[in-house]
């Protein structure tokens, strides 16, 4: 088998606070290839954001803690090693974009050298042609008069420019993995396309592999290629991207999409949402975390946790229902369960 | 056009505050020579309160100063009468000054690093001890400091001379009692505002770029955590350099803090007035240099003539 070239391996991270520890994620696995473009979805709290801290060693220890696991940058597992092999790491192989434009820029320092300070600090690159590269990462990045916007500080771009400068600082180095967090999240809709646009780009220009938080299934569908489900801080499912939308297994999923509003619509249909609350991760349960919620819910949910079930190549759900031993969804709906 | 502005408010000020001086120590009871009442006939004390215009209607007198004013002509004392109040300014300033600029590096050099200190080992050991310094820095007044250090050092040690003014060792104890009080509030308040940065969202950008923590803190913390502290430097910086009458009794240094005090006991009116002036000219040309230099350090910060 093909060694992949970023993997997370039963990552485990929890955060220590006065009303106890926070199991922000739990045994989480998951892969990424050589230019592919990964997607993680799921709720605010399910732990995508954590996640993808832990990767980049961006986790505050204290309060943070990464418990177990391992993640293997081309075989080499980065929470192994010490700050000063991190910082090398951080920037050059792998980078992150963050939600946030308008607060992620250092707003006293010039946008240029932001950009150029990646670039000394990872190659052995000196002032005058440093410039040069950040100059020609604002172009690329699509803004007009790169040596004039160079001069320029943050608060006179626009949340957009903004973020095309966060990626041209991601991207200064080239890097073999982009984290995006949220990177659109905090744009106006028609920004978004353009920012969407510009990270699929720049990722077949430089063949970099990209994992993208989100929570727009829109997003999801227009950019990814597979997509990995968080709920509870678990992955709950994975799957090639078309493949989730047309055949997904995991009722937490379907939810998901169900709950997308549809515009097309004839009769005007309430939103549909997925009822209940996420699971308190003070003290998650020991079976499914979406079980509570669930419509499907059999004894075997809440006692016992569901194991990843292979649905197809490179399809996984971790849900009950896919147990051959399972009773089929009709006669669950028939023992009193509404299917909606 | 900002500039011009700004000069012609300055101006403003300075007018306001100077009539504001003049007519309150007007209304305060008393006059210059109420202890001499007793002993000086009638026409004498007279020819006196003639000599000094004080025999005038207010509104006189203050026409008669602002006259003199324009010229930069600040009077003569009424308490010692060959001494003009330029003279008493010229004669005092340099000591209080040079006192006020040593302390106020002296703070901020430790203050500043204080705070650093504390806000990168928050919550640690470090941070507890400079935060004990600090405390210890704002609690005890200047008056109980500056005889310890006299103790200690000068009288139990003999390190260092003390009582009298010259050598630059006789102003370490000084600056020292000095300094304590304005150090302390800049450690604490460094220490906040650099707490705050470091959680700012462009550290976590910082940091994910792969920065050397040194760099990270430097580049990124310190230049944005200082901004707050620099506005009140301004009016840290006037208060030193103007003398303290505590520190400058303590010490028998010839500064000006005393005349600032002693004036006021005596009613002696152009010595308080020319003092004031004399403190709040410094303090708004500071205030304008600091705003100015605001362009220079913050480049969010346009100086525009407008309020727009």
């Amino acid at each position: 088998m093909l060694e992949h070239l970023l993997e997370v391996n039963n990552l485990e991270v929890s955060f220590k606070t006065y009303g106890g520890e926070v199991q922000a994620v739990r045994d989480v696995s998951f892969h990424v290839d050589k230019g592919e473009i990964l997607a993680i979805v799921g709720e605010s709290g399910s732990g995508k954001s954590v996640t993808v801290q832990s990767i980049m060693g961006l986790i505050p220890t204290p309060p943070g803690k990464i418990k177990n696991g391992e993640v293997l940058l081309e075989g080499q597992d980065l929470l192994k090693l010490s700050k000063r092999e991190m910082q090398k790491v951080k920037g050059s192989k792998i980078s992150m974009v963050f939600q946030d434009p308008m607060t992620s820029l250092n707003p006293t320092m010039k946008v240029g050298k932001q950009i150029a300070e990646s670039i000394t600090t990872h190659q052995n690159i000196k002032g005058p042609e440093a410039k040069e590269r950040a100059i020609d990462m604002i172009r690329r990045v699509g803004i007009s008069n790169p040596a004039e916007r160079y001069e320029q500080y943050p608060h006179e771009f626009s949340g957009g420019m903004r973020q095309r400068i966060m990626i041209a600082i991601a991207l200064a180095c080239h890097p073999k993995v982009l984290l995006a967090d949220e990177p659109t999240t905090a744009l106006d809709v028609t920004i978004q396309a353009q920012v969407l646009d510009l990270m699929k780009n720049l990722k077949d220009e430089m063949d970099t592999s990209i994992i993208l938080i989100t929570h727009d299934l829109g997003v999801v569908a227009e950019t990814a290629e597979r997509v990995a489900v968080m709920y509870g801080g678990m992955i709950v499912e994975t799957a090639p991207v078309n493949e989730l939308f047309n055949n997904p297994k995991h009722p937490y999923t379907w939810g998901l999409l169900e709950s997308i509003p549809d515009i097309d619509a004839a009769d005007k249909k309430r939103l549909v949402p997925i009822e209940g609350a996420p699971p308190d991760l003070f003290s998650p349960p020991k079976g499914c975390p979406f079980a509570p919620r669930c419509k499907y819910a059999m004894d075997v949910c809440v006692e016992e946790m569901p194991p990843a079930f292979s649905i197809d190549s490179g399809h996984e759900a971790k849900c009950w229902l896919n147990d051959s031993r399972s009773p089929a969804l009709k006669e669950l709906v028939s023992a009193g369960r509404q299917l909606s | 056009m900002y500039i011009v502005k700004r000069i012609l408010i300055m101006l403003l000020t300075i007018w306001v505050i100077a009539s504001l001086t003049f007519l309150i120590m007007k209304f305060i009871p008393g006059d210059p020579f109420a202890s001499d009442a007793d002993v000086l006939p009638e026409e004498v004390l007279q020819n006196i309160r003639a000599k000094y215009n004080l025999d005038e209607p207010i509104a006189v007198q203050y026409v008669l100063y602002m006259k003199d004013l324009v010229t930069f002509d600040l009077g003569f004392s009424i308490q010692s009468e060959t001494r003009s109040v330029n003279s008493i300014i010229a004669d005092g300033a340099p000591a209080s000054a040079l006192l006020g600029l040593q302390a106020l590096v002296i703070a901020l050099a430790l203050g500043l690093l204080l705070g650093i200190v504390a806000a990168l080992n928050h919550n640690k050991v470090l941070d507890y001890a400079s935060m004990f310094i600090a405390i210890i820095g704002i609690s005890v007044p200047s008056f109980i400091l500056a005889p310890l250090l006299i103790k200690y050092f000068a009288v139990e040690w003999g390190m260092l001379p003390v009582a009298s003014w010259g050598t630059w060792q006789h102003s370490i104890l000084p600056t020292l009692a000095l300094a304590a009080t304005p150090l302390a509030v800049i450690a604490r308040f460094m220490r906040s505002s650099m707490l705050e940065v470091t959680n700012q969202n462009y550290i976590k950008t910082a940091d994910a770029k792969g920065l050397s923590k040194t760099k990270l803190v430097i580049r990124h913390g310190i230049r944005n955590a200082i901004l707050p502290v620099i506005s009140f430097i301004g009016p840290l910086f006037v208060s030193l350099i103007t003398g303290t009458f505590v520190i400058e009794k303590i010490f028998a240094i010839p500064g000006i803090g005393r005349y600032f005090v002693d004036s006021i006991f005596n009613r002696d009116y152009p010595v308080i007035v020319g003092t004031t002036i004399f403190f709040s000219v410094l303090l708004v040309l500071t205030l304008f240099i600091i705003d100015i230099s605001y362009r220079y350090i913050d480049p969010r910060i346009k100086l525009t003539s407008g309020g727009e």
